[in-house]
């Protein structure tokens, strides 16, 4: 079983958690955090290098590092593992993630036991990223959502219990969907007679699920993930949460769980059934093309930084499932990589602000003004944030949204293109909002006379911060790499649902 | 040609940007200097090379003197298909090599100059950095080898042109000017981008050589669709066009370049006077043989440039602020650009008057940046000397400031159109172009030239005559880091007239000799003339005869001078119309709907259990007293299904 690389995934985590469990005071506890997650990168990184290497050999087997091994025979279902350069870029995006965010909850209260349910939600999203068995995907999905209600609750800010309530509400629901669509996947998952599996490359190579099943189950998992996603109209938990939770659980989630979302309606909805995908995508474009410009809007009108950048969120993540929907190579692409630009940069905003509260202790653009005259290196990083997010070229938000309109408009039909161009629209409002936030926050005279004694950033945010910037810049100078690191996991493993177009 | 120096001319800027903005703070305010201006001195240098290579050595022209177009490298950045390819690459044809030369010496002298005007200032090294990244977006921008190159670079000439907007951001004024010329721009850019997605949808190609080297195939592949009425090439057009209106403030996208002078003056000369604001002119030039195919596209682009022209100089009579009028002044002018490119096609893939319009509006673009760049340069010494921007703190003030005064004097008869200056030589080839086109349309570019003359002398006679003011300090010229430049500058728009412009830019790339069309040239020289002297009568010394015609025309002062209240239109439509009638309400609706009916799941939820908890009372009695009511309602449903 550990000569699969990729149980290491999980396998640190774990390590790392017990680590914790012994640890005595603050610093072994950072010891461990920063150790585990370096640990992490080292090995995603590894785990890059070899996919790289195994492809530029001529691998083209959709998965790699594939293996099973049986959990609960009565019902077949496995541990099965298996990646892809989306998978695989996913793992890289939690891990840069998880590495910042220990770095931007250095100096939290009650360190033990806030980084055990950091670690163990970490657990859930790694191990959500390398399963290929549904049900064990499903596990790792609730062990990801369970921490956040604790993590909010305990750790949150303002009105935190009904948030924590609230987000985890309606995840379960959707859990509750998604469940059931999986449930109904497994058992159509062979043909008549055949041995039903949960096994998502084995489901897919069987093709057997019939066509009114398919449009029963679409919806259902489309949804089921789609509220993780933040799809209009079940994206209400998002601004709350995120206002409530800490700082590092605001980055894992913004930039690793709602990942999970449009992960998970590429991998399960449209990989698996194609043909529902086909055929029921307008209903969802409708719904996604309002996210994105929706949540744009409702951005403008904001004053709480959080509550911004929720909705921010809420238009970028609109936009991954947006050009999901699609179901055409280039837009797809453009959704992975809108994944990972959206989890990066969202990620160094909350961190920032984050940063910004535990000075100021308010998130009220009205009360702030100025700081970049008092904190000019945050400042400065929350610049290039807010640049990345209005999709200025050089950061990673500008060569993912490319791709998804110059995607998305080469559909053939004119709904699509007409919806492509409401969309665009959004790039605009975009550099409303934010500039909007900018210069009230960053520019103009200082507001507040108390704030000229506050400090600028500590080593371990300056860290946290610069690592996200980089890997922001990264993808926006370099795309070429991310395209192909992507675009080839499409060609064998969406060639069904190409086949369609 | 060798690809190294080209690469060097696109990688300094870029490196001293990342230098400068990296470590700059650390930096002392003279080596961030020195680094920034030997960077663009080497860059100048390399493009001078460059581009004189391109013009004058025989491998690049062919036998006929067809001058050749050439990418001298295209690298893969981003591969969206497989023919819809984002390179950055190198292109050089006549117009980007010209443009080479135009934004590199402008910017060197910028960065010159603004070593005194600077001097001191908070933000000395950010500054530095900054006009290194424009410098570096804007080469890049017309060296660009796509479509989607140029967008690239479009983008970040924005970007870096908001940064600078906003360099004292102290000022609430400078971060709201900063704001809006963004957010206007990214308007246009939306439509900059519409575009190139629905010419890149049919043509299936971003890449410029592709679409302009055989237009008519770029109408065949389009297979004549339509989309409401028009066809879709023209859609494709209007909308690249909307891009280059937004950066060259065409009507009605003008609003923020008035509002851009909040940045530092040599700013203002480098981004809002000489080059990004001819970036739109530039795109359609790239375009422009796909242009020549729409002839509706063509008309859409004299209209608005002939009304923001007019417009634009109505205007500037009635400002007060000296960089505004010369903000409206560029706006005019850049107009007469537009409009001459307008007017070089006919229609249906033909030129008029042998593409006489496209060399002009280059030719134009040429002198205007030289002479613009100094009259900016001029009003920054000006501003430097009285620390006002209004010419009623001026006054007389040739006497203390010789330098400025004859080089700001140079600058105004180089607008004004008189020869033996530059834009005598453009100018007139502009009318000649409009006049060929149509004489309407001659005749309204001539008028517009008559009010370029008045209103440039205007601010002369008041900045340098009229009445002196009492002066706190006595004013005197800049220090000779700033007054270099402007010599320079006014020596180039003395003889830049004289340069043989067909022979290097032409629509076709097929050298021509232009000669004066003696009529127009005549004529709007008279024109010019009288508005001078018209000028002179008002403004020489101090008289009542201003105040009287303001009294006389109070609407149209008023009209003038609040820019036709467009800011006014702007702040209701984005406040009241999008901010309150629909943001607002979407927020709301948010809150309330969407959410108050997930709110209320939960609510129904709680409600619907606190109801029936009562049953779980604990009270055995109860429980036998249900358990009765059970037994007995079950025992009559079986009896009744029994029987």
């Amino acid at each position: 079983m550990f000569s699969n690389i990729l149980i290491y995934f999980v396998v640190i985590p774990l390590v790392m958690l017990g680590g914790l469990a012994l640890c005595q005071n603050i610093r072994q506890i950072r010891a461990v955090a920063v150790t585990g997650s370096l640990a992490l990168i080292g090995l995603s990184a590894y785990v890059l290098a070899e996919y790289l290497g195994m492809r530029a050999a001529g691998n083209e087997d959709p998965m790699v590092f594939v293996d099973s091994w049986m959990w609960f025979a009565p019902l077949n279902i496995h541990l099965a593992v298996g990646v892809d350069g989306i998978s695989i870029a996913m793992l890289i995006l939690s891990s840069i993630i998880v590495f910042a965010g220990s770095f931007a909850s250095w100096e939290i209260k009650d360190p033990k036991a806030f980084f055990l349910w950091l670690i163990l939600l970490s657990t859930g999203v790694f191990g959500f990223f390398i399963s290929i068995d549904l049900f064990t995907m499903f596990m790792f999905y609730e062990v990801a959502l369970i921490p956040m209600y604790l993590l909010i609750g305990v750790w949150g800010s303002g009105n935190k219990n009904y948030s924590a309530m609230k987000l985890t509400l309606m995840l379960m629901g959707g859990s509750a969907f998604l469940m059931l669509g999986l449930i109904g996947i497994y058992y159509h998952s062979a043909p008549e007679g055949g041995q039903l599996t949960w096994n998502i490359l084995e489901i897919a190579r069987n093709g057997s699920i019939d066509h009114g099943w398919q449009t029963f189950l679409f919806p259902m998992t489309f949804v089921g993930f789609g509220v993780l996603g933040a799809m209009f109209p079940f994206h209400t938990w998002s601004p709350d949460g995120h206002a409530s939770a800490p700082t590092a659980v605001s980055m894992l989630h913004a930039g690793v769980l709602m990942k999970l979302g449009g992960y998970g309606c590429f991998r399960v909805a449209i990989y698996l059934m194609p043909q529902a995908a086909h055929e029921l995508s307008w209903i969802f474009l409708i719904l996604t093309g309002i996210s994105v410009v929706y949540g744009a809007f409702c951005a403008c009108v904001k004053t709480d930084l959080k509550y911004i950048n929720a909705y921010s969120s809420v238009s970028h993540c609109g936009l991954v499932l947006f050009a999901i929907l699609m179901l055409n190579e280039t837009a797809m692409t453009g959704a992975i990589m809108q994944m990972l630009s959206h989890g990066l940069m969202t990620a160094l905003f909350f961190a920032l602000i984050g940063m910004i509260y535990g000075r100021t202790h308010t998130r009220e653009i009205t009360q702030m003004g100025g700081m970049m005259q008092i904190m000019p290196y945050l400042s400065v990083c929350y610049v290039i944030a807010g640049m990345a997010s209005l999709g200025l070229p050089g950061l990673s938000g500008f060569v993912s949204e490319m791709t998804i309109f110059v995607g998305s408009f080469q559909h053939s039909d004119m709904f699509h293109r007409v919806f492509t161009i409401a969309a665009c629209c959004s790039i605009v409002i975009t550099a409303v909002y934010i500039l909007r936030v900018v210069g009230k926050l960053l520019f103009g005279p200082v507001y507040d006379e108390h704030h000229l004694s506050l400090t600028d950033a500590t080593w371990w945010e300056r860290l946290s911060t610069v690592t996200l910037i980089i890997s922001v810049a990264a993808i926006g100078c370099f795309p070429n790499f991310f395209n192909h690191l992507i675009n080839f996991t499409f060609k064998p493993a969406i060639f069904a649902v190409l086949g369609l177009n | 040609m060798e690809s190294t120096l080209p690469i060097l001319i696109l990688a300094i800027p870029l490196a001293m940007f990342l230098i400068l903005g990296i470590a700059g703070c650390k930096m002392s305010h003279k080596l961030a200097a020195a680094l920034g201006i030997a960077g663009m001195g080497t860059t100048l240098v390399l493009s001078y090379i460059t581009a004189l290579t391109y013009f004058f050595a025989p491998e690049f022209t062919g036998a006929d003197g067809l001058r050749e177009q050439l990418t001298v490298f295209n690298w893969e950045w981003l591969a969206f298909t497989k023919n819809l390819v984002i390179s950055l690459g190198f292109f050089l044809d006549p117009i980007s090599a010209m443009m080479l030369i135009v934004i590199t010496t402008i910017s060197f002298m910028v960065h010159l100059y603004s070593l005194g005007y600077m001097e001191g200032e908070r933000g000395f090294q950010r500054y530095y950095a900054f006009l290194s990244l424009f410098s570096f977006s804007m080469l890049g921008l017309v060296v660009a080898t796509n479509i989607f190159q140029m967008y690239i670079f479009w983008e970040l000439v924005g970007a870096s042109s908001y940064l600078l907007i906003g360099f004292y951001y102290r000022l609430h004024s400078a971060v709201a000017a900063s704001k809006k010329a963004f957010i206007v721009t990214r308007f246009a850019d939306l439509g900059f981008l519409i575009g190139i997605l629905v010419l890149s949808y049919y043509t299936q190609t971003f890449d410029f050589v592709k679409m302009t080297s055989d237009p008519s195939w770029v109408l065949e592949s389009t297979g004549g669709a339509t989309f409401m009425g028009a066809s879709v090439l023209t859609w494709a057009l209007v909308l690249i066009f909307t891009g280059g209106m937004g950066k060259s403030a065409m009507m009605p996208l003008h609003i923020w370049l008035p509002d851009a002078m909040e940045g530092p003056t040599p700013v203002s000369a480098l981004i809002h006077a000489a080059t990004m604001v001819v970036a739109g002119v530039f795109l359609v030039a790239r375009m422009f043989p796909v242009y020549m195919l729409e002839g509706s596209a063509t008309m859409i682009i004299v209209v608005v440039g002939a009304l923001t022209a007019f417009y634009a100089a109505m205007v500037a009579c009635a400002q007060i602020d000296i960089k505004r009028i010369l903000a409206f002044s560029t706006i005019s002018q850049i107009a007469f650009m537009m409009v001459a490119l307008g007017v070089a096609s006919a229609g249906h893939g033909e030129v008029s008057h042998h593409g006489l319009g496209y060399m002009a509006s280059m030719f134009h673009l040429f002198t205007h940046a030289m002479f613009k760049a100094l009259l900016f340069l001029g009003a920054g010494a000006l501003i430097h000397a009285v620390h006002s921007n209004n010419y009623t703190a001026m006054g007389g003030l040739r006497k203390y400031m010789p330098i400025t005064h004859w080089t700001f004097l140079i600058g105004c008869l180089a607008i004004a159109g008189i020869p033996p200056f530059s834009g005598f030589f453009s100018k007139d080839e502009i009318l000649a172009a409009c006049y060929a086109w149509s004489p309407y349309i001659g005749v309204w570019m001539s008028m517009v030239a008559a009010l370029t003359a008045f209103y440039m002398f205007r601010m002369y006679y008041l900045i340098f005559w009229w009445n002196e003011p009492h002066y706190h300090h006595a004013p005197h010229d800049a220090p000779v880091s700033m007054s270099i430049p402007l010599i320079f500058l006014a020596a180039v728009s003395c003889v830049a007239g004289f340069i043989p412009f067909g022979h290097f830019v032409t629509w076709n790339r097929m050298p021509y000799d232009i000669h004066i069309e003696l009529p127009v040239a005549i004529s709007s020289v008279v024109i010019a003339l009288v508005a001078i002297a018209i000028a002179r009568h008002m403004y020489i010394k101090e008289n009542p005869l201003p105040a009287k015609m303001k009294a006389a025309l109070p609407r149209l002062w008023d009209w003038c001078h609040h820019r036709f209240y467009w800011d006014e239109l702007y702040q209701f439509i984005t406040h009241r119309i999008i901010f309150n009638g629909i943001c607002r309400p979407l927020a709301w609706f948010d809150r309330h709907i969407i959410d108050g009916t997930m709110d209320s799941f939960a609510t129904v939820t709680n409600k619907a259990s606190d109801a029936i908890r009562p049953l779980q009372s604990g009270q055995v009695q109860m429980y036998v007293w249900y358990y009765l009511i059970g037994a007995l309602l079950l025992a009559g449903v079986t009896a009744v299904c029994v029987l």
